[in-house]
């Protein structure tokens, strides 16, 4: 059974996506909301991976050898400047994005499994990262008109 | 009449519950002026809180010689407060702009409107050919009226096509507007003031109303000194008027650690939800999303609230307990929720505690999200901040379509693809060089926002072309490139709206001084400079005068919650106060709100983001006339007290100024009862340190310092207060430490976007000698 090997992955995108937002957030200081928005979500993702801990553990000891490339790698650095903040949003986005398809991956094994436990931290974990992604849209939608169109 | 500088809210006239305020009109006359001396009255409307109280102008040969309140007027019935009493006029004098003002050589120097106007238009037309219209931005003001609003709203969006519009109207109503647009769809006050004439328990919510609406306290003070005294119920970190008088009405003071308000607000909600009492059927019926706000809320016990506020549990289950078992219950809502943590959310719950209550729309059960400045609510209306005109939602194409089909132009000219910019991002731009142009008007952000240095550095910048329109040389005027010299109240016609809905036509009672013009003038002179015209090559703005503007306003708002059709100037002129929609007292009486996906001022947020709700998943909610209970988490906020910075910080009013003083400080009573700024102390924080009344201390934060005497008060260890009002125009001193803004923090609400001045971790310092 390989739904082992996914809780993996959506454990190591949710700390992934927990880093970059603390990164991004350091990395645009000067943009407040950026800056405290993204440090509200990582310590929101920390606690999605910490109710995750149980289930790891329950599955964990069944677990598969895993595929090449699973795993997304974190942010190498942020950058500066409208378009720079543009872009890191977007980086976020697509990290967040593949935490949110992980855990309707996750959810559809859980069904399958019958697993109550794994459906519910589904249910209180999923709109976590619909909330980022949500903001994200809202944020980048707002910055890039001025950072593609005005900035010098 | 007694000195109302001293006795501020003057003799008491008792009433009983349900009977109408009796009339009490107070009138001011300049030293050696007789009533009889008074050629002719002007009626008009105080401009000096937003509490709108009806006034007429006293003129004598020209000059503003006095003030008296009008008794017919429903919001004050006579009364005005020492503000509109010795600071209506009395700032009028030889340091007035009378004349154009452009920078040459590094200094300001006095010019004419045409070479002025010609140096805006070049440098407009000149960035408008190489950058395009996201390189203009408008900061403008709750001080204007509603014709001049509508104008610049009309210029920037139709004209330049800018999103960059916002007013200081962001420091001080944007939270109101916001949670009202949250929870009923769209701005617009449910409440009126006769409610409290009508209330069982009044609740006010960070709302120092002593001070802020001293007319509006008035009204509260004669419930109180009457036969059947309302119980108040105050949350505040200081220990205020408000508070004394809550104690005393057998109510509760509630003092939370500041930022913990949405803690202690869950809390409430949760108490009303376990002891049921809750009107079931008024919430199947008229509102969504009970399931999730009794889950939002569950975690907030009594306890546990009592830990994150710091205060007795048992008086949180008693201010429950009140809104709970009282028939009729008014709530209001200032500054201490709007310029704190988690502003909107905080600012939701007291509507949905009047929504589980059914208590909306009828005598004395009513919600007043206030607003600080006399036109703000214009501002918001007439979409001069970041609103679009008569509360249109930017994510309807619908409403964009009206728009341009009323404006004829193109849809693509009104810029709709986000909401229209927040006045923080406004400066952030121009701090990052995009925005290029920047038009200040009627507002002073050199004293008034946050963290003033930042905000000198970003004024003073060299590629930042800086138009200050205004009536005085302010502290912001000394880094403009041009200065316009504006009319002010008094000096130009108009109309606007107060905290209320309720719309009063200002008069023109004298000429404004100089070659000063009104500031509708000056709008309508660069749209005719810039030569804007609609999609047929006609004028785009047809207007030349204040009542053209209105008619076109009223155009505008037509069929929109804040439909003016109902009104006219003439109809102001023989009522003197008349609420929008079509005189109506208060809105929702059937329990209908404005939440129709076609109707709505916005599709919502996220109240812990600010993540926009996407249209398509705000029908699926299926609204249809429902108001949404809307509710957050608590979570601390962006600044914490630290062992260096152990204190908290918080801004505020006093009740002998407005703002930044332009009008308050030059008017000598006015500056006389409050000539300079000061440090207000816990007893226990001054013991502490080591300092009593009087002495001077420092106080500093991460971003500045701010120096004066102590004065020790009443209120919760560890929180420091400061009066926001003093600048440095009329100090000899060179440093800037007078302001209390050099200490708050460039930080704001996720949804309205407000800054959070009452928030800032500071420590003080006794200075020696």
């Amino acid at each position: 059974m390989h739904l082992a090997t996914y809780l993996g992955l959506l454990d190591s995108s949710l700390r992934t996506l927990a880093d970059a937002f603390r990164q991004v957030g350091a990395g645009h200081a000067d943009e407040p909301d950026v800056q405290h928005t993204c440090a509200t979500l990582a310590g929101h993702i920390d606690g999605q991976i910490e109710s995750l801990a149980p289930v790891l553990e329950r599955y964990g000891e069944h677990r598969e050898p895993e595929p090449e490339r699973l795993h997304a790698a974190g942010l190498p650095g942020t950058r500066s400047g409208g378009v720079g903040l543009l872009r890191d949003l977007q980086d976020l986005y697509l990290l967040a994005s593949l935490t949110d398809l992980t855990w309707t991956v996750i959810d559809q094994a859980a069904q399958a499994l019958r697993d109550h436990e794994l459906i519910n931290l589904k249910s209180t974990g999923q709109p976590g990262t619909e909330r980022a992604l949500g903001w994200l849209r809202t944020r980048i939608k707002q910055a890039a008109p001025q950072a593609l169109v005005a900035a010098s | 009449m007694s000195d109302r500088t001293v006795d501020v809210w003057g003799p008491r006239t008792p009433h009983v519950r349900d009977s109408e305020w009796p009339v009490r009109v107070d009138q001011h006359l300049a030293s050696g002026v007789a009533e009889s001396d008074v050629h002719r009255w002007v009626p008009s409307a105080c401009v000096l809180c937003s509490n709108g109280c009806g006034c007429e102008i006293a003129v004598r040969d020209g000059q503003i010689v006095g003030v008296r309140g009008r008794a017919e007027d429903a919001i004050n019935r006579g009364r005005l407060g020492p503000k509109g009493l010795y600071g209506s006029w009395q700032w009028n004098g030889p340091d007035r702009l009378t004349t154009p003002l452009i920078r040459r050589d590094g200094k300001l120097v006095e010019s004419d409107w045409d070479t002025a106007m010609e140096l805006i238009v070049h440098r407009s037309r000149e960035l408008l050919d190489e950058v395009g219209p996201l390189s203009h931005g408008f900061y403008t003001s709750g001080q204007l009226f509603l014709e001049e609003y509508y104008t610049l709203a009309v210029i920037g969006k139709a004209g330049l096509g800018t999103p960059h519009m916002d007013g200081n109207t962001r420091l001080c109503t944007a939270t109101a507007a916001a949670a009202l647009k949250e929870t009923f769809g769209c701005d617009g006050q449910p409440g009126c003031y006769a409610d409290v004439d009508a209330c069982d328990a009044l609740f006010l919510f960070g709302h120092n109303m002593a001070e802020t609406q001293t007319v509006l306290w008035s009204r509260v003070l004669d419930r109180l000194a009457g036969p059947d005294r309302p119980r108040l119920v105050v949350v505040d970190p200081r220990r205020t008027q408000v508070a004394r008088a809550a104690e005393e009405s057998g109510g509760v003071h509630l003092a939370p650690l500041p930022g913990t308000n949405l803690a202690l607000m869950n809390g409430l909600v949760r108490e009303l939800i376990e002891h049921q009492w809750v009107d079931k059927d008024y919430v199947a019926a008229h509102t969504i999303g009970f399931d999730e706000l009794t889950e939002t809320v569950a975690p907030y016990t009594p306890e546990h609230v009592a830990e994150i506020c710091r205060i007795p549990a048992a008086d949180l289950c008693r201010a429950a307990e009140i809104f709970g078992g009282t028939e009729r219950v008014l709530s209001t809502v200032l500054q201490g929720f709007y310029q704190s943590n988690q502003a909107t959310a905080a600012s939701c719950q007291v509507n949905n505690l009047h929504l589980l209550r059914g208590m909306l729309g009828r005598p004395g059960c009513g919600v007043l999200q206030m607003n600080g400045q006399p036109t703000a609510q214009n501002t918001r209306e007439c979409g001069a901040d970041g609103d679009l005109p008569g509360f249109r939602n930017w994510d309807n194409p619908e409403h964009i379509e009206q728009l341009a089909r009323l404006w004829n132009v193109d849809e693509l000219t009104i810029p709709h693809w986000a909401p229209p910019t927040h006045a923080m991002q406004i400066w952030r731009y121009a701090e990052q060089g995009s925005i290029r142009l920047l038009w200040i008007s009627a507002t002073n952000p050199a004293v008034s926002l946050p963290q003033l240095a930042r905000i000198r550095d970003i004024l003073a910048k060299d590629e930042l072309f800086v138009v200050v329109q205004d009536g005085f040389r302010t502290e912001t005027a000394e880094f403009a490139d041009v200065v316009l010299p504006a009319a002010m109240w008094g000096e130009k016609q108009g109309t606007f709206t107060n905290a209320t809905r309720t719309v009063h036509l200002s008069g023109q009672a004298i000429e404004p001084p100089g070659a000063a013009r009104s500031d509708l003038d000056i709008f309508l002179d660069y749209a005719r400079r810039m030569d804007f015209r609609d999609r047929d090559g006609k004028a785009l703005i047809s207007w030349s005068d204040p009542a053209g503007a209105f008619q076109a306003w009223q155009e505008c708002s037509a069929g929109r919650p804040c439909d003016y059709t109902g009104l006219s100037y003439d109809a102001l002129r023989t009522t003197s106060g008349v609420p929008w929609p079509h005189g109506q007292e208060r809105l929702y009486t059937d329990a209908t709100f404005p939440t129709r996906p076609d109707q709505c001022e916005d599709y919502g947020h996220d109240l812990i983001t600010g993540a926009s709700v996407p249209a398509e998943k705000y029908r699926a909610q299926r609204p249809d006339g429902r108001a949404f209970l809307k509710a957050a988490p608590y979570l601390p906020g962006p600044e914490q007290p630290t062992a260096e910075y152990p204190l908290l910080a918080t801004t505020g009013r006093t009740v002998h100024h407005f703002h930044t003083r332009t009008k308050t400080g030059r008017a000598p009573r006015l500056r006389d009862a409050a000539p300079e700024p000061w440090v207000e102390l816990s007893g226990q924080d001054a013991a502490a340190l080591g300092v009593v009344e009087g002495d001077r201390v420092r106080v500093e934060s991460v971003r500045g310092t701010v120096e004066a005497p102590v004065r020790i008060g009443q209120g919760r260890a560890g929180v420091v207060f400061l009066p926001f009002h003093y600048g440095y125009w009329d100090t000899d001193a060179t440093g800037h430490d007078r302001a209390a803004n050099e200490l708050t923090a460039t930080t704001w609400d996720p949804v309205s976007k407000q800054p959070l001045f009452k928030l800032a971790a500071v420590r003080v310092v006794p200075v020696n000698g």
